[in-house]
């Protein structure tokens, strides 16, 4: 190979810096800035200079230093031992940067994404002789005892296994080798390597069918989010955004979460890292971190970095999608990652559009959430992977027609609209019924084994979200001419509509039981809060008073349905009883008059 | 060491920028300093370098620097603080020279202002809490060692009386160890600031204070790096010296127009009013440093202030701040009119950070109930209060005529305190559970039955008998 390329630097100003003497580097190419070796990427190239995003601060750096052309883009390391790593925006391990630099940050480290020592017990599960293609599974490494990392094939390379073994190797050391058709051998290790800005190959892409589970109750119930599904949270500080992605991360029934703090609060980070080994996922009961990577580039990490970080996550994503996994990517905050391109774009003094946004910026927002999705994945033995991807947005002053919320509006499936008003209230999740939506809708009664459950749910989450809507219209009245103009069974609906928000679209994150609702309990807590309302329109055609229908005892325990633990959720059940019972005293008691 | 250069090639001068030309190694970042005609000196900063163009902001700003006569000195360095225990008690400048009569200080170590950032895998979780004394905020929105939690305020409302109140009182419960003060004024008035050291003379605390001062009257250009030298001084004093650091940054609006004005004055593509579109990453690198490293005693707490601007919260800098920082305290006009103080604006206030530090061994086991079911009543209330100034209280059913009550009751005794009260967390949270024993068990949906059962009678007794 010849000598590496180099250029010298003519021009900084913050993370942007220009070097001439670059003829022949290509975009998107990864170099070394400086004497402090910083990384960085090259966005522009004009003749035989290159301007550079530089991915760690700049001070120091000044004309004439070198600017060392790597001729590769800017990539990943995929292999065992991403599972339960903290990465920062370009996959360095900020683990073990603090084992090497202490606790602050310094500049041009280099550290590789994968752990060089480390050694994994690797299992084939073909022989030599096979023949292999793209994306075919080898073998397989037990990561964590949540995950079984899939050793795939990686795109590009076909061909006959031979001296493939069983034993423990590190990500480097060569566990077989394929022996393409016309003859070029490739070795086969546990790790691959793959540029983030690519999406990598599928089969062919699926339309979703499955609800993505998440314990929530607004979400599942009214607007649901499918395995390979996309979704957004915008909100006004305050709202809740990162609270609803968290609760995401720790329940939604995927195998693999990756969560990428892209320009947000250290502390969340640290909020993460701290939780997640602590909490047991509901279904394998193990700690949710053995499922888990985390990427955190936060607000005073570099800027460039930043906007590298939703690359990064979501090519791991891909990877582990590609095992044949369902994956869940919460990006916390796509915003920021907006404002990362517009910062670099106005240093490379490029014409703005809207908001000094580049351009660009909606072509990029889409092509990122076009890499989640249902897929049948490349290469044997035949398998489905999901990715779904989630992105919090952060739009100034809560304004929706901010452009990056109108971008994300336009290729996402699923809008979960935080509402101030709601969260000022304290009632969160702050997700405001009447404006949020999803497409996925349709798949929820797939979520129940027994079929007619299913039609039930769905049924009534259409009652509910009805009575819902009516609530608005009555408020709306009552605030001109009193609740007193309001006829019994509007009054009940008031009371009902109330005791949906109250009693079951408020969940709090915080409380052991309430932080997750399975979807059999969700369907008896949403089928307990709509009898009441049937069994009160009834007494009120029986001549019962709605004052003596609101002091009934029994709303005490509809309201506390939300704190019974999912091992005794007959118990909701008898508060149905409970109801139908006091329900007909009443009405005995207003025959008897 | 490098040779210091000197060159008298200024060609531009515009705003509070200079261009320097035929320089060579000239860093991005590092800073010069300018000898005017007259023998005097400035300081400025390289925002940019091209070839042998060097763009300079001058912090004291350009009046009477000439093109011909001036004189530039490269000193290779970034911005640098020189910090020793000496710095307690002292008061500098915005640009961090001593200001007041006291000797020089002879540095243990020059740190660059900037700092760097936490690796976020060596931040420790904030979940010690702190008692300020002001139920608003220890009832409701707990303050945590190594929070950020700024107070949203406007002109002519009271947040220099917040602000000293939080310096006077804040302690953590049960332990007596070293704290100390940083206070960095930006662009606020003398009466301000002399209203703050005067309140810290008064408790003693003055020896325990580091200030950094740029007054109203000062080069606005200073005050870009005022902000950051305060934060380097924490820095030392917290991850160094083991203190608990309560760093107070009075006011950031004032930061956020210098930071337009250098970025106007170089002709950027501006962001919202004008305000420059990475000012979100630039409020970040100084928000950000507060905070916990796992391994060391001390701590970093920060009360940013900032004035939003015709008290509209969506405005570019009390905006970009909410997102970074770990909550809010808005304080409210209307509460400040009818006479309510501090005028916390209760409902649209949040710390983001209250859970960890609560509950049972750090408060009391009630407390994550009691606040939830005390917003949502207040928030009821403020409904109904807006409802009666419409139709009249008559149109209210006797149910919301309560929630209305309640407000009040909540405005005029939890909410309303004297600035010198200091009310201890049990005092807060008592006095919570006897405004909510107006409304019947039942009503009190967000509290834990248990909890009810174990508190309210005592209150009942008491509103009973009264």
């Amino acid at each position: 190979m010849s000598e590496k390329r180099v250029g010298r630097v003519v021009k900084v100003a913050g993370p942007v810096v220009v070097a001439e003497g670059m003829a022949g580097a290509r975009m998107y190419d990864v170099v070394r800035v400086g004497a402090l070796n910083l990384i960085g990427e090259i966005v522009e190239l004009r003749g035989d200079t290159a301007s550079i995003q530089v991915y760690e601060e700049t001070t120091g750096i000044g004309p004439g230093e070198p600017v060392v052309d790597t001729e590769a883009p800017l990539s990943v390391e995929l292999g065992p031992g991403l599972i339960e790593s903290i990465y920062d925006g370009i996959q360095r391990p900020l683990d073990d940067l603090v084992g090497v630099e202490g606790s602050f940050m310094s500049r041009g480290s280099d550290m590789p994404g994968l752990d060089r020592k480390k050694k994994w017990h690797f299992k084939p599960t073909v022989g030599d002789g096979t023949k292999v293609g793209p994306g075919d599974i080898i073998g397989e490494v037990k990561e964590t005892t949540l995950m079984v990392h899939k050793i795939m094939i990686p795109p590009g390379v076909s061909g006959t296994i031979s001296g493939i073994r069983e034993g423990d190797f590190t990500v480097e050391e060569t566990v077989g080798t394929c022996r393409g058709d016309e003859g070029a051998t490739h070795e086969l290790k546990l790790m691959q390597r793959w540029p983030v800005r690519n999406p990598r190959p599928i089969a062919r892409r699926l339309a979703p069918e499955h609800i993505l589970v998440s314990g929530q109750r607004v979400i599942d119930t009214f607007f649901p989010i499918s395995k390979g599904g996309t979704a957004c949270v915008p909100g006004p500080f305050g709202t809740g955004k990162t609270v609803v992605q968290h609760q995401l991360a720790k329940w939604v029934d995927a195998d693999v979460v990756v969560y990428v703090g892209c320009g947000e609060r250290g502390n969340e980070m640290t909020d993460v890292l701290t939780e997640f080994p602590e909490l047991k996922d509901p279904r394998s009961g193990e700690p949710l971190m053995r499922r888990s990577v985390l990427i955190a580039n936060t607000s005073n990490m570099p800027v460039a970095a930043r906007e590298a970080s939703v690359y990064t996550g979501i090519t791991l994503a891909e990877y582990f999608r590609d095992m044949g996994y369902t994956v869940a990517l919460m990006a916390d905050s796509t915003s920021r990652w907006a404002e990362a391109m517009r910062e670099i774009s106005t240093r490379l003094e490029e014409m703005p559009a809207e908001e000094g946004y580049p351009a660009y910026l909606s072509a990029r927002i889409a092509a990122f959430y076009e890499r989640a999705g249902r897929v049948k994945c490349l290469g044997g033995p035949e398998r489905e992977g999901g990715l779904s991807v989630i992105g919090a947005v952060s739009p100034p002053g809560g304004d929706l027609s901010d452009s990056v919320v109108q971008a994300t509006l336009h290729v996402v499936k699923v809008f979960w609209s935080l509402k101030g008003e709601l969260a000022y209230q304290r009632h969160f999740p702050a997700i405001d019924w009447l404006t949020s939506y999803s497409f996925y809708k349709q798949y929820l009664k797939g979520c129940f084994d027994d079929k007619e459950q299913g039609q039930e749910m769905e049924r009534m989450t259409v009652e509910a979200m009805t009575l819902l809507e009516q609530e608005s219209e009555l408020r709306e009245i009552v605030r001109l001419v009193g609740a007193e103009a309001l006829s019994p069974r509007d009054r009940l609906a008031l009371e009902t509509s109330r005791s949906l928000r109250e009693d079951y679209l408020h969940q709090n994150a915080f409380h052991a039981v309430d932080t997750f609702t399975s979807m059999v309990k969700q369907y008896e807590m949403l089928k307990t809060v709509l009898h009441f309302h049937r069994q009160g329109l009834e007494a009120i055609e029986a001549g019962v008073e709605t004052a003596e229908i609101f002091k009934l005892a029994v709303r005490e325990d509809i309201a506390r349905a939300k704190y019974i633990p999912q091992t005794e959720i007959d118990k909701i059940v008898q508060i149905r009883r409970k109801i139908e019972d006091q329900m007909k005293q009443l009405q005995g008691a207003a025959a008897a008059k | 060491m490098r040779s210091v250069k000197e060159y008298q090639t200024v060609t531009n001068i515009q705003g509070p920028l200079m261009m320097v030309e035929m320089v060579d190694e000239a860093k991005f970042g590092h800073i010069v300093d300018i000898e005017l005609a007259d023998g005097s000196i400035r300081h400025g900063q390289i925002l940019q370098v091209e070839n042998d163009k060097v763009l300079v902001q001058v912090f004291e700003g350009t009046s009477g620097i000439d093109v011909k006569r001036s004189t530039v000195r490269f000193l290779a360095k970034p911005l640098e603080l020189g910090v020793s225990p000496d710095i307690l008690g002292r008061v500098f400048s915005g640009l961090g020279v001593p200001k007041d009569d006291g000797p020089s200080i002879i540095p243990t170590n020059r740190l660059d202002i900037n700092g760097q950032p936490i690796n976020p895998y060596a931040r420790d979780y904030p979940n010690e809490f702190i008692q300020t004394g002001i139920s608003t905020i220890d009832g409701l929105n707990p303050l945590v060692r190594g929070q950020k939690l700024p107070i949203f305020s406007g002109s002519g409302l009271p947040h220099d009386d917040l602000t000293a109140q939080f310096a006077r009182q804040a302690t953590v419960l049960g332990k007596g160890e070293d704290f100390a003060v940083v206070f960095a004024a930006m662009g606020i008035t003398f009466e301000a600031a002399q209203f703050f050291i005067d309140d810290l003379h008064n408790t003693g605390a003055i020896e325990r204070a580091v200030m950094f001062i740029n007054l109203a009257n000062e080069p606005a250009i200073e005050r870009i790096a005022t902000p950051r030298f305060a934060l380097t001084a924490a820095e030392y004093l917290a991850f160094e010296l083991d203190m608990h650091v309560l760093v107070i940054l009075n006011d950031m609006t004032n930061y956020c127009e210098a930071l337009r004005e250098i970025s106007a004055a170089r002709k950027e593509v501006p962001g919202r009013r004008g305000y420059p579109g990475y000012l979100y990453t630039d409020l970040a690198t100084i928000y950000e440093r507060a905070g916990r490293i796992k391994g060391k005693k001390g701590s970093i707490t920060m009360v940013p202030v900032l004035t939003m601007p015709e008290d509209d919260k969506t405005h570019p800098v009390p905006d970009l701040t909410g997102y970074i920082t770990e909550g809010q305290v808005i304080l409210s006009r209307s509460l400040h009119r009818q006479g309510v103080a501090p005028p916390v604006d209760v409902l649209p206030s949040l710390s983001r950070l209250k859970d960890k530090g609560i509950g049972k061994n750090k408060t009391r086991e009630d407390h994550a109930d009691l606040y939830n079911q005390l917003y949502a009543a207040y928030a009821r209330g403020k409904e109904m209060q807006e409802l009666a100034t419409i139709m009249g209280e008559a149109a209210l059913s006797d149910e919301d005529r309560k929630y209305m009550k309640f407000a009040n009751a909540f405005e005029a005794r939890y909410i309303s305190q004297d600035y010198y009260e200091n009310r201890t967390v049990q005092q807060t949270l008592d006095l919570g559970w006897e405004l909510l024993s107006m409304f019947e068990n039942a009503e009190l949906k967000r509290i834990d039955v248990k909890l009810i059962e174990k508190y309210m009678p005592k209150f009942r007794q008491k509103a009973g008998g009264a």
